[in-house]
């Protein structure tokens, strides 16, 4: 029996293994011809499916050392607010949630000036050995220490100079996130009534959704949602009602890029003091659904329509570094653009914190961290296909920025031609058109493209007349949960600087203070503000200039989330498998590095800031003007950005250092000790709750179970048991 | 599986996922383990359970 399941196990692997390496197969030999996104996606998944197996599954058991007989924190400390046990798919759905959003889909769109070969390569290789492991790892190790935060236990295991590292890190990311994620959205629905008029529907639907589930229903999210959805697809057709209309609505709602800046800022601020349950909550619900209702759809699209890839396997500009979307090589900008779907350390701050609270049994770790870190890969591989899929000559006319392509189909068509690929003005009027939008050029930010390419991939399935709606559908999805982003983040980066400054000025740190509240909204506010401001108006275009930022702030997370890991493996008497997180810290720390070197110290004006801010001084101090300023005072602006962004790239660079030589001085006293440093975890007790490893039952849980009596919930004293549903009603 | 019992096991995940049957889960829970103590009715735990979102806000990641 046992020998026989194991064949059909070994029979199995041996298939998926295959697939995968045919498909890598596939995507590695053939050239100069395309390839269908098929094998994209046969690789990921298969390769995917052998790390799940057996590399998680290794750490896990040899590393992590995770043990069913350990009672979780949920179990322990179970109240009813958040230490509660929870179903493992269901906590699978809210991590999930929690960690995808905006980064996985734009990042690869970015990348795929590089081809869509490096990115895709990076998504799938850089996921199973480092986003994925840091997001288990942290996950195990905050759940045992009862939840604390990334911050926390940096502060705990490597020292206070470390932990203050964490937390300016933690703040910065935040700041650059927002303001990045902002931007794109500022892109997007630039000069779009339809786009403009669906999003600001958002906000009174939010707001009858709030007053439904507070007052007239309390608590029935799903009737809410339900009637919110209806409400949003109603909102986005009533968008293209109203551009078609061109009347003084459809006026009010043309807005240019500075105005809707402010309208998100004073949103932000708005979204920050309210209670959550007017907008914040609602609008979670809504964009939540939309999210993993369209990356549903997304996947559906492309294993339906199988398309085909019209970009290049590898463009010229991964080795010469001049692409127009993002400057610099491949080694580093690649892996710093791609960010989120491959290694995030953003992750680190949801898998330390809210998840390891709610897990039931210690291997779920596997699924929870592991598993929904490669599903958010696999959206990154979708966006990489969905990027690749529309012509390279429309890629680089949306993706470069105003400076290089001007503002007509003509110089658009030359700038494209100039850069080696091609698209007439004819096409590029038509591709417009298709989308009723008055123009895709310069729409830069990643969006955009990324819904030209799924309005394809949909309309290749629903038929060419739903094109223009698929578009503006996926306009509104990315923008929807962008500004839900905006909205929780503008608050937690609110909360932390109440605590932080509440240290030095009491009444500051009360949370229901409220001029300390709207003092401190305000600070967040006006921080990301002011680079949302300076993206918009930059005249290098902001997204070339702060996304490699973000790249770097996110890069820079990662590595103290993977210091902090490695800390924790070396202390506890496992040096020998430290390297299970130090490899990727060594890989995450050259590639921040380097990024950060390139961008501070770089002699070309083009990737590096200081450079840059040199050229154009120089100039001014010559009393001229250098493309692309057209005036004295772009000059002085190209000036003054240069040189924060260089400051900031300076000081992230700084700050991995720090974590890194702060956490060394700890891990040579490790080794050095003989015993195991003290153990911050806390002490083991045993376990009563019998709950499956992984997605399905297996023999092995259900013989814990019938060792345990294979009682219900209502088990005795010391009995164990089972909270499953399914496996309740198969127990005798 | 049936249509009714895949109904059922829809509807349960989305209960769950979305916090609708977080109610439910409290008063099962002030039974079993707080059999002496007064349950708050739904509009109640509710509002506790905003103004505990309020008071500790989550990000949500890029």
């Amino acid at each position: 029996m046992r020998t026989k399941s194991r064949t059909r196990s070994i029979v199995i692997w041996s298939v998926v293994a295959l697939i995968g390496a045919v498909a890598w197969g596939v995507i590695a030999l053939v050239r100069g011809e395309q390839i269908s996104a098929a094998w994209l996606v046969a690789a990921a998944l298969g390769s995917y499916a052998i790390a799940y197996r057996f590399y998680a599954r290794f750490i896990t058991r040899k590393v992590l050392g995770v043990d069913r007989r350990r009672a979780t924190p949920a179990e322990r400390l179970e109240n009813d607010i958040d230490f509660q046990p929870t179903d493992r798919r269901v906590l699978f759905g809210h991590h999930f949630a929690a960690i995808a959003g905006a980064g996985p889909l734009v990042g690869p769109v970015l990348a795929a000036q590089m081809g869509y070969l490096p990115g895709t390569i990076w998504i799938i290789v850089g996921v199973i050995f480092a986003g994925a492991v840091q997001d288990m790892v942290i996950l195990f190790f905050s759940m045992r220490r009862d939840g604390k935060s990334l911050g926390q236990m940096a502060r705990d295991e490597i020292g206070p100079v470390g932990g203050a590292a964490a937390l300016i890190a933690v703040f910065s990311i935040m700041i650059i996130l927002l303001a990045v994620l902002a931007l794109v959205v500022v892109n997007a629905l630039a000069q779009s009534p339809w786009g403009m008029f669906s999003i600001a529907m958002t906000i009174p639907i939010a707001f009858f959704m709030g007053f439904y589930m507070r007052v007239l229903r309390p608590g029935r999210v799903l009737e809410a949602t339900g009637i919110g959805v209806a409400l949003l697809l109603l909102a986005i057709a009533g968008g293209g009602w109203v551009q078609e209309s061109g009347g003084a609505v459809a006026d009010f709602f043309t807005m240019d890029a500075t105005t809707i800046v402010w309208c998100l800022i004073g949103y932000g601020f708005l979204a920050s003091v309210l209670p959550v349950w007017m907008l914040l909550a609602p609008r979670d619900y809504l964009s939540t659904f939309m999210k993993i209702g369209t990356i549903v759809l997304l996947a559906i699209g492309i294993l339906v329509t199988l398309p085909v890839m019209e970009n290049e396997a590898v463009t010229k500009f991964a080795s010469n570094g001049e692409g127009p979307v993002f400057a610099g090589s491949l080694f580093p900008f690649v892996f710093i653009i791609i960010a989120c779907g491959a290694l995030s350390g953003f992750h680190a701050l949801i898998s330390s914190g809210t998840t390891p609270k709610m897990i039931e049994t210690e291997p779920q770790v596997r699924m929870i961290g592991y598993g929904a870190m490669l599903m958010e890969s696999f959206v990154a591989v979708m966006a990489i296909i969905a990027a690749s899929i529309i012509d390279p000559g429309l890629y680089f006319a949306m993706n470069a920025p105003a400076a290089v392509v001007g503002d007509s189909v003509q110089s658009a068509s030359q700038a494209v031609n100039g850069l080696g690929f091609a698209i007439s003005p004819g096409e590029l009027q038509a591709a417009a058109a298709a989308v009723e939008e008055e123009s895709l050029i310069a729409r830069t930010g990643g969006a955009p493209t990324l819904a030209i390419g799924m309005s394809e991939i949909f309309a290749g399935a629903t038929g060419a007349g739903l094109k223009a709606f698929w578009y503006h559908f996926a306009i509104m999805f990315e923008a929807l949960f962008i500004l839900t982003t905006v909205d929780a983040g503008t608050r937690v980066g609110r909360f932390m600087l109440q605590d932080t400054l509440g240290n030095i000025w009491k009444p500051i740190g009360r949370v229901s203070w409220k001029p300390g509240l709207w003092l401190t909204s305000a600070i967040v506010v006006a921080a990301w503000g002011y680079f949302l401001y300076v993206g918009v108006t930059d005249p290098l275009g902001g997204i070339n200039q702060l996304f490699p930022l973000f790249g770097i702030a996110n890069q820079l997370l990662a590595a103290v989330a993977l210091t902090v890991a490695t800390t924790l493996l070396i202390k506890s008497g496992r040096l020998k498998w430290a390297w299970v997180t130090a490899v990727p810290l060594a890989w995450d720390a050259a590639v921040t590095l380097t990024a950060s070197y390139q961008k501070v110290f770089s002699d070309d004006p083009k990737i590096g800031f200081f450079a840059q801010r040199d050229k154009f001084q120089d100039g001014i101090d010559a009393g001229q003007v250098l493309p692309p300023a057209t005036s004295p005072e772009a000059m002085q602006k190209i000036v003054t950005n240069s040189t924060v962004d260089g400051i900031l790239a300076a000081l992230f660079a700084a700050l991995i250092i720090i974590v890194i030589l702060d956490a060394s001085r700890i891990w040579i006293k490790a080794i050095r000790a003989r015993e195991p440093l003290p153990s911050t975890e806390t002490p083991a007790e045993p376990a009563r709750i019998v709950a499956p490893a992984g997605l399905f039952w297996t023999d092995e849980d259900r013989a814990l179970l019938a060792e345990a009596g294979g009682r219900g919930d209502g088990a005795g004293e010391g009995g164990r048991f089972s909270r499953d549903r399914e496996e309740a009603g198969t127990r005798t | 599986m049936t249509l009714r019992e895949a109904y059922a096991g829809v509807r349960w995940y989305l209960r769950e996922v979305s916090g609708e049957s977080a109610y439910d889960r409290y008063v099962e829970h002030m039974r079993r383990d707080h059999p002496d103590q007064p349950v708050m009715s739904r509009r109640d735990f509710e509002q506790r359970k905003m103004r505990m979102r309020d008071e500790n806000p989550r990000a949500r990641c890029c």
